[in-house]
């Protein structure tokens, strides 16, 4: 089984949201970037699959150097090689058509990427990716089993889950849940110094072009302070969200 | 020429989301100066789209149907915006909508934004806001394709009416083959769900341990809401995993978020920030709920909890 994770490279959670040039860029200054979280559950699950039922993992990046550093740790966690495709992500699109080639390229049966990017949370990517290459599509992905040629997979719905099977080349969004956040991989000493002999193969980007653009970002307002209610007074909240907030 | 929406439905009848997604649809069309049609689904009456302002529906009816298949029904919303020259195809933010939403962008060649709150600033070029960071910004985004798809975010636009006729016609698109077949379901059914819910009612490790849930529950019922945690307590199996809520658990944009013994860290702020009022019930006052909040008690949740359910209670019975 040849297996590739997409792997986005993104702001920690607990990073400092700000934007330069007229509001126009994410202020990138004193950021810590990560594996985006969802990824690291999917790179956790190819990790099994290799370790279990035998199979090459490769990790890919669309993105610029900078983004390295990010796919290396991919590497000490034990991905066989990785990928960056040299170009800005500027839209969904984009990051979609580049992985496209990457995976056609290199004929893998599965595709595992995050549901979203903690970023600009788009969720578009996996979907855009199965639907350019023709692949069967699991979003939402909590479970994920392959037997031979036959693949089960389990995804969260609203307000609960589901069973589905299907086959190959298949692409999966995927989330917590396709391992426990317990079982994550966190790089060792060994697998660092291995890291730094994997091949890290950089492509060219090919030619798309952004259907969107983000022309700026704004902070939503500065929230007013809590209305604190006394304890022994539960009535005012009653009052407050009936009458103030109007929500019941 | 007309808006194009999707209107989800269960066991014939539609969604919550599909009439926000129509109301929405029906204000985007006025800018356009255009009329609304919905695809619907096996949908049994369709008139009550027309109070949120559609025109006219496509009623595909088809039992291989019944069970949301993402690649089918792109397939068929893509022939019907098709059939219609829809310039706009609006979706919700449910997780089926969003599942079927990348694959519909490829098939139209249609930029696609999702999580779009607010109706577009303009439709030359096509301009609306969306969240990004997890709700800790906005990110202001042009369409630059001629068919453009948009994803609505939960509550962001609410119930609108707006009356119009809605005429109904009979929709035979072609369906693919599914590439993935639904084997079973687990739902829960006959309770509040957290996508669905305008009030979430949710409870920390404070809370100590699983038996006191009770009135966790019973807050809910007085409510009408939906159950949720903090990561912790689903960790510790005090509840399933389904009501974790946060940056690694679900997304919750309620009208009201009520968080009983939460902390309010950063990764569970990060779920619940596009929630509308939130109120926080903490005993620690440096608790950094406080600053998230809208409204506060510091106290201990095992003395307001029971009050605040009899108060409800008594409201409850006067309206
Ligand atoms: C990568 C990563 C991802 C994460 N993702 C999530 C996520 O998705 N969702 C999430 O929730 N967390 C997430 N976390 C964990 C998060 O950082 C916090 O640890 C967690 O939210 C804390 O949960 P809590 O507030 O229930 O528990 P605690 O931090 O233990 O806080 C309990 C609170 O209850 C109060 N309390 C105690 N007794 C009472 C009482 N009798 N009445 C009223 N109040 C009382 C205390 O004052 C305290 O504020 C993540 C962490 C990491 C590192």
């Amino acid at each position: 089984m040849k297996i590739l994770v997409c792997i986005s490279h993104v702001p920690d959670t607990t990073s400092k949201i700000n934007f330069t040039e007229g509001d126009t860029k994410f202020d990138t200054n004193g950021v810590q970037f990560v594996i985006n979280p969802n990824d690291e559950f999917g790179l956790t699950r190819a990790m099994w699959f290799k370790e279990k039922q035998g199979a090459s993992v490769d990790v890919v990046n669309v993105g610029g150097p900078e983004t390295e550093p990010t796919l290396r740790k991919a590497l000490a966690i034990g991905a066989d090689s990785a990928i960056r495709v040299n170009t800005e992500a500027t839209d969904g699109f984009v990051v979609a058509k580049q992985l496209a080639k990457v995976v056609q390229d290199g004929g893998y049966d599965l595709v595992i990427a995050g549901r979203e990017s903690i970023d600009y949370n788009g969720g578009m990517v996996p979907g855009m990716l199965a639907g350019l290459t023709n692949a069967n599509f699991v979003n939402t992905c909590i479970g994920l089993e392959v037997d031979g040629t036959t693949v089960t997979a389990t995804r969260e719905i609203d307000g609960g889950k589901e069973t589905v099977s299907t086959s190959f080349p298949l692409v999966i969004g995927g989330q917590k849940g396709l391992v426990e956040e317990s079982d994550l991989r966190i790089p060792n000493m060994r697998g660092i110094m291995m890291a730094r002999k994997k091949p890290l193969t950089v492509l060219d980007p090919v030619e798309a072009t952004a259907e969107t653009a983000a022309v700026k970002f704004e902070k939503p307002a500065p929230k007013g302070a809590v209305t604190l209610i006394d304890a022994d007074n539960v009535d005012e909240l009653v009052n407050l969200l009936h009458n103030e907030a109007k929500v019941i | 020429m007309s808006v194009l929406v999707y209107t989800e439905s269960e066991q014939g009848t539609f969604k919550k989301v599909a009439l926000e997604v129509a109301s929405y649809a029906k204000a985007v069309a006025n800018q356009m100066g255009t009329t609304v049609t919905a695809v619907a689904i096996n949908a049994d009456d369709t008139s009550i789209l027309g109070t949120y302002g559609v025109d006219k529906v496509l009623k595909v009816n088809d039992s291989k149907l019944d069970k949301f298949n993402a690649n089918a029904y792109a397939s068929i919303m893509a022939q019907a915006a098709q059939k219609e020259d829809s310039q706009v195809v609006i979706v919700s933010s449910s997780a089926d909508s969003k599942y079927l939403a990348p694959l519909l962008a490829v098939n139209l060649n249609a930029g696609y934004a999702s999580n779009v709150v607010e109706v577009p600033s303009s439709t030359a070029p096509f301009t609306v806001k969306r969240t990004a960071f997890t709700n800790k910004a906005f990110n202001i985004t042009t369409i630059n394709t001629d068919v453009k798809l948009v994803a609505l975010s939960k509550n962001a636009f609410g119930l609108v009416e707006n009356s119009a006729a809605a005429a109904a016609e009979d929709f035979s698109p072609s369906i693919p083959e599914f590439g993935v077949n639904v084997e079973s379901v687990d739902k829960v059914t006959g309770k509040v769900t957290i996508a669905d819910a305008e009030i979430v009612v949710s409870g920390g490790r404070g809370l100590k341990g699983p038996e006191n849930w009770g009135m966790v529950e019973e807050l809910a019922d007085v409510l009408g809401a939906a159950t949720a945690c903090s990561k912790p307590v689903s960790d510790l199996g005090w509840r399933p995993h389904s009501e974790h809520v946060g940056q690694t658990g679900k997304p919750v944009a309620a009208n009201l978020y009520i968080a009983i013994g939460i902390s309010g860290a950063i990764q569970h702020l990060a779920g619940i920030n596009a929630s509308k009022v939130k109120v926080v019930i903490n005993t620690d006052p440096e608790a950094p709920f406080f600053k998230a909040a809208d409204y506060g008690i510091v106290g201990d949740a095992f003395e307001v909890v029971p009050k605040l359910i009899e108060k409800l209670k008594t409201f409850k019975a006067q309206q």
